[in-house]
């Protein structure tokens, strides 16, 4: 009986649950068809370093343009790559490196040419404090410390291993993690003593982690291009999004996030 | 394969029809997902995707690991099964909920749980530190670890099944019969206990050949110390889908074969 009651409450949960959905779908939809010009939903899939900042500017192109909802999905660029050459339907692409947008541009899913409108450099994150002293980027060869960088697959990586070979300093890493979030979350649980992540991951990690400059991460500087898609629904918002973030407004709000300037 | 072990008397009751069409919507959604892995496979380049350092490396630990972590859900996770099933202790249930925890949480919940128990800040972990100069995260320990705690759950559900499908009343007997809880044990439940055991390492070990979340968040990531398969497949996706899927199929047979031996194994030989 006491099975029954559970099995009949989680149907209609489930039922109540899908009814949501296609309630939440169809103002949208039918918006969407009757457009005159400004309205409807414009789907953004950004890198999810750039997190915090398209946040903020969403807000501000909501505001510019009553009527429009800014639909922003963060996730690693390569996976969004994935999506839009699977036809995942969006009007925007802001990747966190040239080869991820490439494989969109080769598939001749941009409309036009990407533009670079940030860049991104490394640094060296510690426990707050920097209790073992770690000064340069030679520093992290030394063999009692613990060093966690990405794995090279991915772009945080791929400049690691460049400033490397720059150097000559080879590092022993004790974890190639997958992302720079992981590589991020190894030093604030303490388990390691240094890593190698974004200036941007640094400064969103605020107090939790110190950041230790080193000026050869000038030498493997990561782009970060944008560009309108070539099956975007809402072509011209698509491209007022665009104008916003490489515009006054949004190079501030990089600025602050602690991006380097676009090129 | 199991085909041929259904009793007649079973197969001569025909089944409602109705019964039918979900049970071909619930097949179809595990087994189809696996053939569009075969499809989307590079099988010219197969050999050398899968004959890479990075792919021997990482199949080597998932097996090494996967072993080891099994080998100690029997031999801790067994005895944990015989306690839950016939021992006599207040509050058993709240402690089974807990031996279960590991079935419901997220694996990399776990992962996060294990770090902050055993990782260098941890309670434990910051101890053995101190004391030892032992840190666990980023070793094949803490693979093993991880593996042993998301799979702990699935042999302590077999082995107590068993001993409950079978009942004390065996045990109950060789007592009158002057057999002390030792020699019962040995002679009885142990025996009881073996089809239950069997079907759970199996089920143990495919477990430990797919973890992933409690990995990635306690042990890290490094080629031939804690990147295990599933490891390699998340990172190579990144820039080689083709050895992804490779590695995907690999994982897909090995478990494929790991089941169906050990399956029929348990099943056939032991009751």
């Amino acid at each position: 009986m006491r099975a029954r009651v559970l099995a009949v409450a989680g149907l209609t949960l489930l039922l109540a649950g899908c009814g949501g959905g296609s309630q939440a779908a169809g103002p949208a939809a039918s918006a969407a068809a009757s457009a005159p010009t400004e309205s409807g939903t414009l789907t953004v899939l950004a890198a999810a370093s750039l997190t915090e900042t398209f946040t903020a500017l969403e807000k501000q192109f909501e505001a510019a343009h009553p009527g429009v909802d800014v639909r922003l999905n963060y996730a690693g660029s390569s996976d969004l790559a994935q999506q839009i050459v699977n036809g995942a339907p969006a009007d925007v692409f802001a990747a966190a490196s040239d080869a991820t947008m490439k494989t969109v541009t080769d598939a001749g899913m941009a409309a036009g040419p990407p533009t670079v409108f940030a860049t991104n450099v490394l640094q060296i994150a510690t426990a707050p404090g920097n209790p073992k002293g770690i000064a340069s980027f030679a520093d992290l060869a030394k063999p009692d410390l613990k060093v966690v960088v990405c794995a090279p697959q991915v772009p945080c990586g791929a400049a690691a291993e460049k400033i490397e070979k720059a150097t000559g300093v080879t590092l022993s890493p004790v974890s190639e993690e997958a992302d720079v979030k992981s590589t991020l979350g190894k030093v604030t649980s303490g388990d390691a003593d240094a890593g190698l992540v974004y200036v941007t991951d640094v400064a969103s990690a605020r107090s939790s982690v110190q950041g230790v400059d080193f000026p050869e991460a000038n030498q493997a500087t990561t782009n970060y291009p944008i560009a309108v898609l070539t099956d975007a629904p809402q072509a011209q918002l698509a491209q007022q999004f665009v104008d916003l973030v490489t515009g006054d407004e949004g190079q501030q709000a990089l600025k602050t996030a602690g991006f380097g300037p676009g090129k | 394969m199991t085909r041929v072990r259904t009793p007649t008397r079973a197969s001569a009751v025909a089944l409602p029809r109705l019964l039918w069409i979900p049970a071909a919507f619930a097949f179809a959604l595990v087994a189809l997902p696996v053939v569009g892995l075969l499809l989307r496979a590079d099988w010219p380049r197969m050999p050398e995707l899968l004959t890479s350092e990075a792919a021997l490396d990482a199949l080597r630990l998932s097996v090494v690991t996967g072993a080891i972590s099994t080998l100690l859900c029997v031999v801790l996770g067994g005895p944990l099964a015989v306690v839950l099933a016939r021992g006599q202790l207040p509050g058993l249930r709240v402690l089974r909920s807990v031996v279960l925890l590991p079935l419901v949480l997220p694996p990399v919940v776990g992962g996060l749980a294990l770090l902050f128990l055993l990782g260098r800040t941890g309670l434990l972990g910051k101890r053995l530190d101190m004391w030892f100069g032992i840190t666990i995260p980023f070793t094949t320990t803490a693979v093993v670890l991880a593996q042993t705690f998301v799979a702990l759950p699935f042999l302590v559900v077999s082995v107590e099944g068993a001993l409950r499908t079978a009942g004390g009343r065996y045990e109950a007997v060789a007592a009158t019969l002057g057999a002390s809880p030792g020699y019962a044990f040995r002679q009885v439940t142990v025996p009881l206990l073996l089809p239950g055991l069997a079907s759970g390492s199996v089920l143990a070990f495919a477990r430990c050949l797919g973890e992933f979340g409690a990995t990635t968040a306690f042990a890290g990531s490094l080629q031939g110390t804690t990147r295990t398969l599933p490891l390699l497949v998340y990172l190579e996706r990144e820039t080689d889908v083709d050895g992804a899927v490779a590695l995907s199929l690999l994982l897909v047979a090995v478990a494929v074969v790991v089941i169906a031996v050990g399956r029929s194994r348990a099943t056939s030989g032991l009751t």
